[in-house]
């Protein structure tokens, strides 16, 4: 099924890309849409299974996999909502625009399930190949540059992921093994080399920050979400993501077999701490509104990694969030697009009193805002509350006390723009031409929204239990 | 052999960091490239002749050939001018570049490792550092990406110390080679030559918050 999957998603995406027609291209889309659901569901009911000898179904990559189809289905109809409205978009820039997503979603889902650390490493470049094109959908200036910026840091984000995995081959020389499964590596984890192996670890890490959205190589990321339409946006700050994550924690449950796991912490807290670092600088002066949510999904990441690098329950938190952030970011993206259809801006200081032209948008933005600051009734309050419950277990309470400073201030700086937005009226601003928002584009929102509440604050036993399988193998 | 090929192409990098002319940065690009070709030859006994003949077939005509030719093609078509403008001195240049030499041989002496030829690992560290060098000091993009595609080569090296016991990483690498340069060089550096005037970084800092 994963050969059919894959074909099939690829062959679609090259038929969107040649294709010109209207309905032909609606067709195609809903097909993908049918695929991609198929696909999940043969990978829950063929769980642990194996296709291809690359492609395991395991649970970390079937929860994010299944994660990705609740967020890609709402990104394929807000995209054909936003290709019909777009004035400027031609054939051509639609058949790219799909065909690009559609390959985005396929390979993402690839990267996932693949149980092969190189696997992991060639669908990571066909991501950057298939997210580059949805970067330069506007092509001007500023989509060039930001197209440009995110091609080239993650080419080399992607060469420093090769030459980690070359790093690892060399430490598995001594073992008499040249298979780089992560089942052989966790195998071996007591014969691997240690000098290669936190080389490895370093360039690895390193690699992956760039789809992670971490310190060093957030800043391509940041751009890609300014400039890339919402609903592109969308998949690329929640599923996008998470496949960097699988590609450091999969390395990383490796590294906690071996004695280099303290040493692994404290490059993952310094790297953490310094990307909520930076969220909060930014945050505080960013008017850009995509912009300010891109740089809440570095704080999120970065409380993420703290998580991990916390142990105990903080991995079981870390994953937790990671499922729900993907869920609220999305939405968040989503409502973008209309927002933007009311006032032709995405600057905080042209939007202003948006509950007097859209109310049931402004809702989701309020909820959305209570959810991705973790405040009480919301689900990441519960997974962010786990990751502090882990950093005072592990006796980290300055790092603590830091992190709940900063993000004080990143809530203060979300609270000041999203309030602006949602209340405060803008001088001059003619709403005679405000087109009339069909309260029905918010339904997915609402749908997305729910369910990371209900996750958090009820999650069903099926759902802990793939989080508690998927670190499983963590050494604590 | 493979010892002086490979010392010779540790010193195109010092000769790099002199270099005042793009045409030269282009010129010892086509250079490494045979020089790749003459260490992959010699180097990968072992793996099967199909394999080997493709991989020289790269190193040949996509590092050697192909790439310096569209790379001198773009110079002419968008007009960039000769000089390679760094930010750095070129004395100063010479000197970290063999700063950098040095401190990568007095790591891969630390190293106590039977399994590996460490003028491999030497001269693909020092590779990688130097082009991440290049691509911090030198003004223009295409410098930039001529820094990228000299960490490429350092990363094709040192995927020929673990070839011969695995083959498929050297095929990943030259997977890497063709798709990144292809997008980079394709797509972008075209598209920059039609839309920004000068191809400049400072071009490039328009993106911002506003």
């Amino acid at each position: 099924m994963t050969g059919i999957y894959l074909t099939g998603g690829i062959l679609i995406a090259g038929l969107l890309f040649a294709n010109r027609n209207k309905i032909i291209n609606n067709v195609l889309i809903i097909l993908f849409g049918v695929l991609q659901c198929t696909f999940t569901i043969y990978q829950c009911s063929n769980f642990r299974g194996t296709d291809l000898g690359y492609f395991t179904s395991d649970a970390l990559g079937l929860l994010f996999l299944i994660t990705l189809t609740v967020v890609s289905l709402p990104a394929l109809f807000h995209s054909y909502l936003y290709i019909k409205r777009s004035p400027e978009s031609s054939r051509q820039s639609r058949s790219i625009y799909f065909a690009a997503l559609v390959l985005l979603i396929t390979s993402i889902s690839a990267a996932y399930l693949a149980n092969h650390i190189a696997v992991v490493w060639i669908f990571t470049e066909l991501t950057t190949l298939s997210a580059s094109a949805l970067i330069y959908h506007h092509r001007n200036k500023l989509a060039l540059e930001g197209t440009w910026k995110y091609v080239f840091i993650c080419a080399i984000s992607i060469t420093f992921v090769f030459i980690g995995i070359l790093f690892l081959s060399l430490s598995l020389q001594g073992t008499g093994s040249n298979d780089l499964s992560y089942a052989n590596l966790m195998a071996k984890s007591d014969q691997l080399n240690p000098f290669w192996l936190r080389l490895a670890f370093l360039f690895i890490f390193t690699g992956f920050t760039a789809k992670l959205g971490l310190v060093p190589m957030y800043t391509a990321g940041v751009d890609a979400k300014d400039k890339a339409p919402a609903p592109a946006g969308a998949i690329l700050s929640s599923a996008l993501m998470n496949m960097g994550f699988i590609g450091i924690f999969r390395f990383y449950t490796l590294i906690s077999h071996t004695p280099l796991h303290h040493w692994a912490n404290i490059v993952i807290f310094v790297s953490a701490l310094l990307s909520i670092f930076v969220a909060t600088v930014y945050m505080t002066k960013v008017i850009n509104i995509k912009r300010m949510f891109a740089y809440s999904s570095i704080e999120h990441m970065g409380l993420v990694m703290l998580g991990v690098a916390s142990g105990g329950i903080g991995y079981y938190a870390a994953i937790l969030h990671l499922v729900l952030h993907a869920l609220v970011k999305s939405s968040l993206f989503f409502q973008f697009n209309q927002l933007y259809n009311v006032f032709q801006s995405k600057s905080v200081a042209y939007v202003g009193n948006y509950f007097k032209y859209n109310p049931t948008g402004a809702i989701v933005l309020l909820i959305a805002f209570i959810s991705a600051t973790a405040m009480p009734p919301s689900g990441l309050f519960v997974s962010e509350f786990m990751i502090f419950r882990a950093l005072f277990e592990g006796q980290f309470i300055f790092v603590l006390l830091m992190v709940l400073l900063l993000l004080t201030i990143i809530i203060w700086a979300f609270a000041k723009n999203i309030f602006k937005i949602l209340f405060t009226p803008v001088i001059g601003f003619d709403d005679s031409n405000v087109p009339r928002i069909s309260p029905w584009e918010s339904l997915t929102q609402y749908m997305l929204l729910f369910t990371a509440v209900w996750l958090g604050l009820n999650p069903p036993q099926i759902f802990v239990d793939l989080i508690r399988e998927s670190v499983l193998l963590l050494q604590n | 052999m493979i010892n002086v090929l490979l010392i010779v192409f540790i010193i195109t990098l010092l000769y790099v960091s002199i270099a005042n002319r793009i045409i030269t940065y282009v010129r010892v690009l086509s250079l490494q490239g045979f020089i790749l070709f003459g260490v992959t030859f010699m180097q990968l006994q072992e793996i099967n002749t199909v394999n080997l003949v493709l991989i020289l077939l790269e190193t040949i005509v996509f590092k050697a050939i192909a790439v310096p030719v569209f790379l001198d093609y773009l110079i002419k078509r968008n007009n960039i001018t000769r000089e390679a403008e760094p930010y750095i001195p070129n004395f100063l240049s010479l000197v970290i570049t063999t700063v950098i030499i040095v401190v990568t041989i007095l790591l891969a002496n630390s190293v106590k490792d039977d399994h590996l030829d460490k003028i491999f690992f030497i001269v693909a560290l020092s590779t990688l550092f130097t082009g991440l060098y290049f691509i911090a000091t030198r003004k223009k993009i295409i410098t930039h990406v001529m820094g990228y595609l000299i960490i490429e080569n350092g990363v094709f090296v040192l995927s020929l110390a673990v070839g011969n016991e695995m083959p498929m990483l050297v095929n990943l690498g030259v997977m890497l080679d063709i798709f990144a340069s292809v997008l980079i060089l394709g797509i972008f550096l075209n598209k920059i030559g039609d839309i920004f005037n000068n191809v400049d970084v400072d071009q490039l800092s328009n993106l911002k918050d506003y």
